[in-house]
C-alpha cells in the first residue's frame, strides 16, 4: 500500500528550493518580489515564522542583499532570491560579502534578459554575470540543477559551501525549472549532512582576529553579540578587520579571497554523468536545458549511438580540469544552453580540441527541445565530424 | 576618561581633519553610551561610506562598515535577526539622504528600534567637497563652481513624515544638548533620528568662507535656537534644536515576534 | 556638589591636531596652542573645571583631572 506522507511533495522548483533551504537550516530571508522567483519569498514568508525564523520584504533588491549580510553576522543561515534585474542590483552588496567573507545564499531564477527582458520566460543568460557581476578580482561559487530533487540537494549544498568557505554562493536556477511541477522526496533528517560555519573557541578577553587565517587556512567566525568585538568592512583590511591600504595587506588579502575558492575547485565541482562511459558525442548541459539533452542521449543510446551527457551542477569555479578529462576522447562536444554560448566559450577554452566544440542554443524564451539538439547533430554528423 | 573604554585606542589619532565636527560627535556619543552604562557586548554600530562612516572603526563595539547609503539596510538585518542588540547607525548627510534616502524612509516607516545619527556637514567631505542634498542653494562646492541651485530638505520633517517615533536635532557646538539627546534616542524603543549639524572646515568651510572650526561652531550657535525659546519666537528663520517627536508606537521587531508567535501556534502538529 | 579642584590637564600630544576649539571656547582662556600647534594649559590656575574642553575636543586629546576623579576611579 502506498502511504502518502509529508515527505513526498508535488511542487514547483521554487518550492523545492525552499524545502532545501529549510532542510539546510535557513532562518532568515530578506527579499523583494520579482518574477519568476517570487514564490520563494511567498513560501518562506509562511514557513519561516512557523519555525521561529524571520522573513522580511525589504524596500528593494539592494536592501534585501544588505539585510541578509547583516543577519549572517549575528550567526544565522541566510538567503535571498531574485531574477535578472534584481541580480544586477545586488552586485555591489554581493561584492561586499565576498570581501568581508560573509556566508550567504543568493538564488537567481533566470529569465529572459538583458534588462526587463522576458519576465515569464526561461533563459540561462546570467552565467557570466554570476562570475563577474561585481567589480574587482574575486571568486564565487555558483551551482545549478535540472530537476527538483537536485534543486533541493544543490540548495543544501549551497548553504554548506557558503559556511565552509565563508563566501556568498549563487544558485543559478531558471524559470522553467523554477515554475514546473515535479515530484520531490524530502530526505530524512541526517541523510544529507549540514555544515555550520567554523566558530572561534577563543574565550572572553582573548584577542580574536576575525581575518587571521588558522594554520589550515580557515577563518573562524564570531557572532555579533558574543564576546568578541571586531570590525567588518568592504575596504581592504588587516587581521582585525580595520581598513588598510598597506601593499602587503592588499596583495595578501586579494590572493586569499581568490585562492580559497579557486584552489578548491576539485572539492567544489559538482556534476552528473549520463551514459558517459565511452561517449563519442558529449553533450554538456545544465539546468532545464539538461533535461532535453538527457532525453535525446537516452534515445540515441537505445539505438546504439555513443552519446553521453555531462550535466554540470557547479558552474563556478568553472570545472576546467574535469571537462578536459571527460571530453578527451570525444569526437564532438555540444554545449546545450539557453544563452548565446556563455558556457560554450569556457568549454572551448578548457578542452584539448576546441574546434570540436559546438553550441546548441535557444534564445527566444522557449525551452530548448530535443528536436533543437537533433537539428544541430544532423549538421555536425553530416559534416563527418 | 572612562569613555576611553569604548574606543579602539590602537587606531588613534583618527583620520578626521583638525577641527572636524565628527570628532566632537564621537566624543558626545561615547559619553552618552558611558552615562547609560551600556554593555559593549550588546552594541552594534553600522555605518556607510564617508567621513562620518569611519566612526565605526574607532569604537569598541561590534562594528559593521558597509557600502554607501546602505547602513540602515544592513542594520535592519542585524536587528531583526537578533533584537536584543542595540543598533547605532551614524551616517553622513549624503550617505543617509542621497543614496541612502530610500532606506532612511523605510527604516523610519517600519519604526524598527535603531538609532540613526545624521552627521550633517552639508558636504561630501571624503571625496573632496562636492555638494550634498543638504547643502542648500547658493553654496560653493567642487561640483558647484557657479554655486548650487539645488534645494535642500528638512531632515526632521522627512523623518517625522516617514514614521520615525523619535526625532531630534542638535549641533556639534551644543555638546551638552547633543549628549542628552543621544542618550534619549538610544534609550527610545523605536526608530530614532538625531540630526547633528557638524562642521567641515576643510571643504565646506573653506569654499563658503565660513572660517575655521571655531568660527563654524559660532555659526552653529548663532543660526540655531532651542525649541520653545524666545529666540526662536523672535526669529523663526533660525534652525530649531531639540526633540520634535517622541512617540510610543509599535516597534517592528516586537510586531514580528507577534507574527512568529501566531505562526507557531497555528502550525499543524 | 562641592566645587571641583583641578589636578591637571592631561593632554595627549600625539592625538591633538591643534584645531584650537578648546582654546577658543574655554570660558577662562586657560588654554593656548604652543609653537608645535599643540594645546597647553597656559593658565591652569584659572581653570574652573567645567570640562567643556574635554567634551568639545574632536580628538579626545584633553582630559581635565580633578580631585573628584581620584575618588571615582
Amino acid at each position: 500500500m502506498i502511504k502518502m506522507t509529508e515527505k513526498i511533495k508535488f511542487v514547483q522548483g521554487n518550492e523545492a528550493c525552499v524545502e532545501g533551504a529549510l532542510y539546510a537550516g535557513v532562518d532568515f530571508f530578506a527579499g523583494y518580489p520579482i518574477t519568476p522567483s517570487t514564490e520563494i519569498a511567498e513560501v518562506l514568508s509562511k514557513r519561516l515564522p512557523e519555525r521561529g525564523g524571520k522573513f522580511i520584504q525589504m524596500e528593494d533588491e539592494i536592501a534585501s542583499m544588505c539585510a541578509i549580510i547583516g543577519a549572517s553576522l549575528t550567526g544565522h543561515k541566510v538567503m535571498t532570491a531574485t531574477s535578472g534585474p534584481g541580480f544586477s542590483l545586488k552586485q555591489e552588496a554581493l561584492g561586499y560579502a565576498c570581501m568581508a567573507e560573509i556566508p550567504c545564499v543568493i538564488v537567481n531564477v533566470q529569465r529572459g534578459g538583458p534588462s526587463t527582458g522576458n519576465p515569464t520566460h526561461v533563459s540561462q543568460g546570467d552565467i557570466n554575470q554570476a562570475r563577474w557581476g561585481t567589480h574587482g578580482d574575486h571568486s564565487i561559487i555558483a551551482l545549478t540543477a535540472s530537476n527538483h530533487q537536485d534543486v533541493f540537494a544543490m540548495t543544501v549544498d549551497a548553504f554548506n559551501l557558503a559556511e565552509t568557505y565563508r563566501t556568498p554562493v549563487i544558485l543559478l536556477f531558471d524559470e522553467a525549472v523554477g515554475h514546473m511541477r515535479e515530484k520531490l522526496i524530502i530526505p530524512e533528517e541526517g541523510e544529507i549532512p549540514r555544515v555550520d560555519r567554523l566558530r572561534t573557541s577563543l574565550g572572553k578577553g582573548v584577542d580574536y582576529h576575525p581575518y587571521l587565517p588558522r594554520e589550515d587556512g580557515r577563518l573562524p567566525m564570531s557572532d555579533f553579540g558574543d564576546d568578541h568585538r571586531y570590525n567588518v568592512t568592504g575596504l581592504f583590511h588587516d587581521m582585525w578587520g580595520f581598513p588598510s591600504n598597506n601593499p602587503k595587506v592588499v596583495s595578501g588579502l586579494l590572493h586569499h579571497l581568490n585562492d580559497k575558492i579557486e584552489n578548491n575547485v576539485h572539492n567544489i565541482t559538482r556534476y552528473k554523468e549520463h551514459f558517459m562511459e565511452d561517449a563519442e558525442y558529449v553533450l554538456i548541459s545544465y539546468g532545464a536545458s539538461a533535461r532535453s539533452a538527457i532525453h535525446i542521449a537516452t534515445n540515441r543510446r537505445a539505438r546504439g549511438e555513443k552519446m553521453g551527457v555531462l550535466e554540470l551542477q557547479s558552474i563556478w569555479p568553472f570545472p576546467e580540469a574535469m571537462i578536459r578529462e571527460k571530453c578527451a576522447n570525444a569526437k564532438a562536444v555540444l554545449v546545450v544552453e539557453m544563452n548565446m554560448g556563455q558556457v560554450m566559450r569556457h568549454v572551448k577554452a578548457a578542452v584539448d580540441r576546441p574546434e570540436n566544440v559546438f553550441l546548441v542554443n535557444r534564445i527566444d524564451g522557449k525551452l530548448i527541445t530535443p528536436t533543437d539538439i537533433k537539428s544541430l547533430l544532423r549538421v555536425i554528423q553530416g559534416r563527418g565530424v | 576618561m572612562s569613555v576611553k573604554d569604548y574606543i579602539r585606542e590602537r587606531y588613534f589619532p583618527h583620520m578626521w581633519c583638525p577641527g572636524c565636527g565628527h570628532g566632537t560627535i564621537l566624543n558626545c556619543l561615547l559619553r552618552a553610551v558611558d552615562q547609560l552604562k551600556l554593555d559593549k557586548k550588546d552594541l552594534v554600530m553600522t555605518s556607510g561610506i564617508g567621513c562620518s562612516a569611519r566612526i565605526s572603526g574607532y569604537v569598541d563595539f561590534h562594528s559593521l562598515h558597509t557600502i554607501h547609503g546602505r547602513a540602515l539596510a544592513f542594520a535592519t538585518g542585524v536587528k531583526l535577526s537578533k533584537p536584543e542588540l542595540k543598533l547605532i547607525v551614524p551616517m553622513g548627510d549624503g550617505d543617509a539622504l542621497a543614496i541612502g534616502g530610500n532606506h532612511f524612509i523605510h527604516a523610519a516607516r517600519r519604526n524598527i528600534d535603531i538609532t540613526a545619527i545624521v552627521m550633517n556637514n552639508r558636504i561630501y567631505g571624503m571625496t573632496g567637497g562636492q555638494y550634498s542634498p543638504l547643502s542648500g542653494p547658493g553654496k560653493k562646492a567642487s561640483t558647484a563652481p557657479y554655486s548650487t541651485i539645488d534645494n535642500d530638505f528638512d531632515v526632521v520633517k522627512l523623518a517625522t513624515a516617514a514614521g520615525a517615533s523619535f526625532v531630534a536635532r542638535s549641533t556639534a557646538y551644543h555638546v551638552l544638548e547633543t549628549v542628552d539627546v543621544l542618550k534619549k534616542a538610544i534609550q527610545h524603543k523605536g526608530f530614532s533620528v538625531v540630526e547633528i549639524l557638524s562642521q567641515c572646515p576643510t571643504h565646506y568651510g573653506r569654499k563658503n568662507k565660513e572660517g575655521n572650526a571655531s568660527q563654524m561652531l559660532e555659526i552653529q550657535k548663532n543660526t540655531t535656537a532651542k525649541l520653545g525659546s524666545k529666540a526662536l519666537e523672535k526669529n523663526p528663520l533660525l534652525i530649531p534644536r531639540g526633540i520634535f517627536v517622541d512617540n510610543d508606537t509599535p516597534e517592528y521587531c516586537q510586531e514580528y515576534d507577534n507574527v512568529v508567535e501566531r505562526a507557531m501556534k497555528g502550525r499543524k502538529a | 556638589m562641592a566645587r571641583l579642584k583641578l589636578k591637571e590637564h592631561l593632554i595627549n600630544r600625539d592625538w591633538c591636531k591643534g584645531c584650537g576649539i578648546c582654546v577658543d571656547f574655554c570660558p577662562k582662556q586657560v588654554l593656548e596652542l604652543d609653537s608645535e600647534e599643540k594645546v597647553i594649559a597656559a593658565r591652569p590656575e584659572d581653570c574652573i573645571c567645567c570640562k567643556l574642553c574635554e567634551l568639545r575636543c574632536p580628538d579626545l586629546a584633553i582630559e581635565v583631572l580633578t580631585d573628584q576623579d581620584d575618588k571615582n576611579d
